[in-house]
């Protein structure tokens, strides 16, 4: 699902970004004809995309609730444990009433069996969706910009190396070794509690596999940055390899190492959930979204509703990311399309 | 060509080498670092310390890796012996060793398990090329209208949608609301090839819709592409119809680049589909894949990583040999 543009993203969206503490070009033009600088540009055109705002703004809203997660389920008054027995129908063990229990006081209505509050845990869920999503990203990121800059600029050897490992990651059967990874791993280290240490092995494993996708289009567009004028006079002006690595190159590649980043968020989420699906991701009392639509499997017939939430609320935020890391990417660079 | 097929054959081999070195080594130093003991699993927990020496013996599980990675090796080109004093157990090649929970020998259950899968991943494979490159074509060549908008938004929804969650939703429709499939389930195809195709519709499709979705994308983007270059715009100068810029100029280079992908998703279907077999509780490879780690059965992830891993690089071969006979420019060498 390597979708898009990869190589050309940048040319033109670099530079000022680069320097942002200069500005742009304003601070020396008439008041008459006021300069843009590259970045206002993309702000403007990313502005202008509807869908891709919306996208924007639910991501923004989903982050929030994600940070807020603790106090807004306190301040709701539903523990994500408190089971709620009178809320379940003995015999059946479904929620009573209709729509999964939905009422004013149960938003979203109560778990099967044990009535545990859905609302409620659908925010915990979110949380660890969007944090494993977001900081496995960034380990991708950081792999990715520090491997791919290293197989770019140094090649020889070290490219040829680098390449094979993301050749050979890329076509590797990542579900499985995920799958195989993250169930061996302990169940608690560093003092983490259950929960905390699932997301860090989470967050390790599926941002190890994400980072040949952001090193592949790193290397790519240092190939023909290093070759450029301005790496030249940098060199000749007597910089170091660590000034023209992190200092000339890294600024330039911020647009594409941002755009796929973004894009690799969504990917994230939806390899999350699997693994709770499959019950090999955050385990069992603690709420997740994959882990939630496991639990409905089994009453996907009786009480559809709690199967609709979860995969509802992945949907959604599946969607929004894609849609706005779409967007972002047309905006910095509008030839990719 | 025959030189190059000989050595990507070679590579062949010596990747399956290095997965199964990998996947020996992960498996095997795991229950070392968690204390577990792979014989009590083997013999269950009530077992007496006699018995835990006799398995321990009879499975060599006391040798040092590489022995006993040697012997895996041994057994599975040319069979191994179990031995333990009077107790033999002949297991012939390709002998992937004895279920640590089960005690069943690896390769007849696997064997038993492919078909599921093969059905699975075939027929979804053939509705996602139909449905997805169809519809990538006709939203390139309707760029900007409707039928490409409603194409593209499907596709969005599509890519967005985990399989798990279409699976159960469309179950919970088409077989328990309307009744007009009966619930998935695997009948063989010797057995009923009707019951056998109706059963596994909805799989089918669902697993099909996920994949669609990613190949419209890809159609479009590749198709646009082709018909902006400069030999399409002289087909048309030249008066072609368009039926045949598009059927016979267009479509041709516009779908190479799409073996690469469906070779390798296809590829590592047939290793097992584990979310779509987990959410029709299908009992294919891809269940056994799941059921064996979450049992630290080495023996039997072994082997199914190995089919995996063998089915990825068959695939990619295939994928540089096809490639080879559709695109004149390609050179095997």
């Amino acid at each position: 699902m390597v979708s898009g543009p990869g190589a050309s993203l940048s040319e033109e969206s670099t530079h000022d970004v680069a320097d942002p503490a200069e500005g742009g070009v304003n601070s020396t033009t008439g008041k008459a004809i006021e300069g843009r600088s590259l970045r206002q540009i993309a702000w403007r055109r990313f502005k202008r995309d509807r869908v891709a705002t919306a996208g924007g703004a639910f991501v923004g809203f989903l982050v929030l609730v994600a940070i807020f997660a603790t106090p807004i389920v306190s301040l709701i008054g539903h523990p994500i444990d408190a089971f709620n027995n009178d809320l379940i129908d003995p015999t059946l063990g479904l929620p009573l009433g209709s729509f999964g229990g939905i009422s004013g006081e149960h938003w979203l209505g109560v778990e099967p069996t044990s009535g545990r509050d859905v609302f409620s845990r659908i925010i915990f869920g979110a949380q660890t969706s969007i944090f494993v999503a977001f900081l496995a990203a960034l380990v991708s990121t950081i792999l990715g910009a520090i491997l791919g800059l290293a197989a770019g600029f140094m090649g020889g050897w070290v490219d040829a190396v680098v390449s094979r490992i993301m050749d050979f990651l890329l076509a590797f059967p990542q579900l499985l070794f995920s799958i195989a990874l993250v169930s061996v791993l302990p169940d608690s280290f560093f003092g983490l509690d259950g929960r905390l240490s699932r997301m860090a092995v989470l967050i390790g494993v599926i941002g190890f596999f994400g980072w040949p996708y952001i090193g592949r289009i790193v290397r790519g567009q240092v190939l023909s940055l290093r070759e450029r004028e301005f790496i030249e006079a940098s060199r000749s002006l007597g910089a170091r390899t660590g000034r023209i690595l992190f200092r000339e190159l890294l600024p330039n590649l911020a647009a594409p190492i941002l755009v796929y980043t973004t894009l690799i968020i969504p990917t994230n989420i939806i390899t999350e959930a699997s693994l709770s699906f499959l019950g090999v991701g955050i385990e069992a009392p603690n709420p997740s979204w994959g882990g939630m639509l496991y639990d409905a499997k089994s009453y996907y017939q009786s009480d559809p509703t709690y199967m609709i939430i979860p995969g509802v609320c992945i949907f959604i935020t599946v969607l929004a990311f894609n849609l706005f890391g779409d967007g972002l990417r047309d905006a910095l660079d509008p030839k990719a399309h | 060509m025959f030189a190059y097929v000989v050595r990507r054959l070679f590579n062949v081999v010596i990747t399956l080498l290095v997965v199964t070195m990998v996947t020996f080594g992960v498996f095997f130093l795991v229950p070392k670092l968690t204390g577990s003991d792979p014989a009590l699993l083997y013999v269950g927990k009530t077992a007496d310390a006699a018995a835990l020496d006799g398995i321990r013996t009879k499975l060599g599980l006391d040798d040092p890796i590489y022995v006993q990675y040697g012997k895996f090796l041994q057994g599975l080109v040319v069979g191994r012996d179990y031995d333990a004093g009077p107790d033999t157990t002949h297991c012939a090649a390709p002998c992937f060793g004895y279920s640590f929970k089960t005690d069943q020998e690896v390769w007849p259950y696997l064997i038993d398990r492919l078909p599921v899968t093969l059905s699975l991943a075939l027929g979804a494979a053939i509705l996602w090329v139909i449905g997805g490159v169809g519809a990538g074509v006709i939203s390139a060549l309707r760029k900007g209208r409707a039928a490409d908008r409603i194409v593209m938004t499907t596709a969005l929804a599509g890519v967005s949608l985990p399989i798990y969650f279409t699976g159960l939703v469309s179950a919970a429709i088409f077989c328990y609301w309307l009744g007009w499939l009966p619930p998935p389930g695997y009948v063989d195809f010797a057995v009923n090839p009707l019951e056998w195709a109706t059963n596994l519709l909805l799989p089918w499709i669902t697993l099909a819709f996920l994949f669609a979705a990613t190949y419209a994308r890809l159609t479009r983007a590749n198709m646009l592409e082709t018909l902006s270059e400069d030999y399409i715009r002289t087909a048309r100068a030249k008066g072609l119809r368009e039926r045949d810029v598009v059927g016979k100029h267009g479509l041709r280079s516009g779908l190479t680049p799409l073996i690469t992908v469906f070779g390798l998703d296809l590829g590592s279907l047939l290793g097992g589909a584990i979310l779509t077999e987990t959410t029709f509780n299908l009992r294919g490879l891809g269940e056994a894949t799941l059921t064996s780690i979450r049992q630290n059965d080495l023996p039997i992830i072994l082997g199914v990583t190995l089919f995996a891993a063998f089915f990825i690089v068959i695939a990619n071969l295939v994928v540089d040999l096809l490639y080879a006979a559709v695109d004149p420019r390609v050179r095997l060498s």
